[in-house]
């Protein structure tokens, strides 16, 4: 058997070894500053090694349009998104959530905006990706964010006269007004 | 922009929209003397495989527009993710995709893993391939057998519908349950493979590359089944991905994007296996590279089972992982734990992670955002079924009915994923 820590010191010369070329997160943020300006992203962090960056939405449909085109970076799969409520933050309540991911790097990159719950009102992605149909058309079934120039802004998984959006926190899964479930010992 | 104004707006472009798909309902006279029809199919139809509703128009035999309607089993699972315990959302993954649900569960496992930062032993990342594979090989045979019923070869499904019991048991032996496995734990698996597990998966790699020669010998080359799925439901590598496709249905098309490859979990990295794709992406693409990931999950399980390490089957995660029944009888730390983790009294660490397996159909991403508390503040799952479903209805603009019909079943849509 091999010595582990040979193996270790191996492991990390094949890390200090690797390709000048890989797109690390370090340059995607690097790539992003220099294509949007520095202002364009706040509260840029690396939760679990993943770019997170929060930006505007009068800027998110010009951001992710642009870094579809961009032949360096290559982040044209848009994996999933979705949307967020936080009530307690006021003026940014609701929230977007971009999952992009670049099959050719290996790359990830979530992007977020926030905007006041009496103003929900995001760009489409529509024309860009068309999968962002559906993944539009469930962020308004559940949190009643609103895509204009959408092509179909419907209900998706919710039955059509719902007249809230459940997914919002002010719903509580269960009804509030029930005591035989509460349990004073430990909560729900 | 004042609020109310954009508010105004917007509740009109809605209002257009539904206006405008209430229209595509209607027929319309698209020539002198010809009629559309319009064909509902769905939302219960045996040839569908699951609820969901397409609204057809009709010329003749072709289909000229397609507007779908999904949700008839939405469960909410986003929801009552948020008032669960992370233990308790296992169950919930079951039923999205039912063919494959170990996979569903370690996915979820995972996701809770790398949140908690545990590492999880070799034994027990060896076994989770090992059920992941079993399920993907079980989630595939009942694509493509059914995709022989849809085009009127019965035997297959029946043939394979064996095979499917006997890995049902395999899963049986292993946690106790045949569909809804609700199998692992966060921090490993719930118990060791016993023997009777081992022995009976040991006879199945064995028996079954036998009952899939004879499948594959029935319908590749078959003339009615190739004339029935060659250049059917067919879609470029290009459409693909902006459709988001992902899993068997995007590599179809030429794209070798596999998440266990690019982003290798649970030890993917130690095993040799390859990537098939195809090249035109239409259904009889689908049914080859199926069958082929088939094989390649065979051999990863040969591989698994081969160099199975020896060691614990799970992490020393206190806080997450129960301890022996027998412990929480004599030993006061245990009987706390068992008490803390059943009441969902354990409050997990603040922060938002994003992991995605291999699922059946494709990148099964769970994205977790904890507040610290004792719940997921928002889970969101990236289900493949909900995101490529979107593209079968440009699709199938141009085909047959009969073609939509099999366009559908290749495509491997599960009605709990689509729905959540």
């Amino acid at each position: 058997m091999a010595d582990p820590n040979e193996e270790a010191a191996a492991q990390s010369a094949a890390v200090t070894e690797e390709d000048p070329n890989k797109l690390t997160n370090a340059r995607v943020l690097a790539n992003l500053h220099r294509m949007f300006g520095e202002d364009a992203f706040t509260d840029v962090e690396e939760p679990y090694g993943l770019l997170t960056a929060t930006t505007t939405r009068e800027r998110i449909h010009d951001i992710i349009e642009t870094l579809q085109a961009d032949e360096e970076m290559q982040l044209n799969f848009l994996t999933t998104m979705c949307g967020i409520h936080y009530p307690d933050h006021e003026g940014k309540e609701l929230g977007m959530i971009y999952h992009l991911h670049s099959l050719v790097h290996n790359v990830r990159l979530r992007l977020k905006i926030f905007f006041p719950i009496a103003d929900p009102v995001v760009p489409t992605l529509t024309d860009i990706y068309a999968t962002a149909n559906w993944m539009e058309r469930e962020a308004y079934d559940f949190f009643g964010i609103i895509f204009p120039g959408h092509p179909n802004l419907i209900r998706i998984l919710n039955v059509e006269d719902m007249d809230y959006h459940p997914m919002r926190k002010e719903y509580p899964l269960e009804d509030g007004t029930r005591e035989d479930k509460t349990d004073l010992f430990f909560g729900r | 922009m004042a609020v109310n104004d954009t508010l105004a707006g917007t509740h009109k472009i809605i209002e257009e929209a539904r206006e405008q798909q209430h229209n595509q309902l209607i027929p319309t006279v698209n020539d002198f003397n010809q009629e559309l029809t319009t064909l509902n199919l769905g939302p219960t139809h045996p040839a569908t495989h699951g609820i969901f509703q397409n609204i057809l128009q009709m010329d003749g035999e072709r289909i000229v527009s397609g507007v779908p309607t999904i949700g008839y089993i939405h469960r909410a699972f986003e929801k009552i993710a948020e008032r669960r315990p992370l233990y308790q959302i296992t169950p919930l993954t079951d039923r999205m995709n039912y063919c494959s649900s170990p996979i569903n569960n370690m996915g979820w496992h995972m996701t809770v893993e790398k949140l908690l930062g545990i590492t999880v032993p070799k034994r027990a990342q060896y076994m989770r391939v090992i059920m992941m594979e079993l399920a993907r090989i079980v989630d595939h045979l009942i694509c493509n057998s059914i995709l022989g019923v849809d085009t009127g070869a019965f035997t297959g499904f029946l043939y394979v519908f064996q095979e499917r019991e006997k890995v049902y048991e395999i899963y049986e032996e292993v946690c106790g349950a045949r569909l809804t496995t609700n199998m692992g734990r966060i921090g490993g698996m719930e118990r060791d493979f016993t023997p009777v597990a081992l022995e009976k998966l040991r006879k199945w790699v064995k028996e079954f590359p036998a009952v899939m020669r004879e499948f594959q010998s029935m319908f590749d080359r078959n003339r009615i089944f190739m004339d029935r799925t060659q250049y059917v439901g067919g879609i470029t590598a290009e459409k693909a991905l902006n459709y988001g496709f992902t899993g068997p249905n995007l590599r179809a098309a030429g794209v070798d994007y596999d998440v266990r490859v690019m982003n290798p979990y649970s030890s993917y990295q130690d095993f040799e296996f390859d990537i098939p794709v195809g090249t035109n992406g239409d259904t009889y693409d689908r049914y080859l590279v199926r069958n082929e990931e088939i094989w390649q999950s065979l051999r990863i399980i040969e591989q698994a089972l081969e160099n199975l390490p020896e060691g614990p089957y799970h992490a020393d995660a206190p806080h997450y992982y129960l301890p022996p029944k027998q412990a929480v009888y004599q030993n006061m730390e245990a009987l706390i734990y068992h008490f803390k983790i059943i009441m969902g009294e354990i409050e997990a660490p603040v922060g938002e992670v994003y992991h995605s397996v291999e699922g059946g159909n494709g990148e099964l991403g769970f994205y977790l955002i904890s507040d610290g508390g004792r719940t997921p503040y928002r889970l969101h799952f990236r289900r493949p079924c909900f995101i490529y479903y979107q593209a079968y209805s440009e699709m199938v603009v141009g085909q047959s009915l009969s073609d939509a019909i099999v366009t559908l079943s290749s495509m491997n849509v599960i009605a709990g994923e689509l729905d959540a």
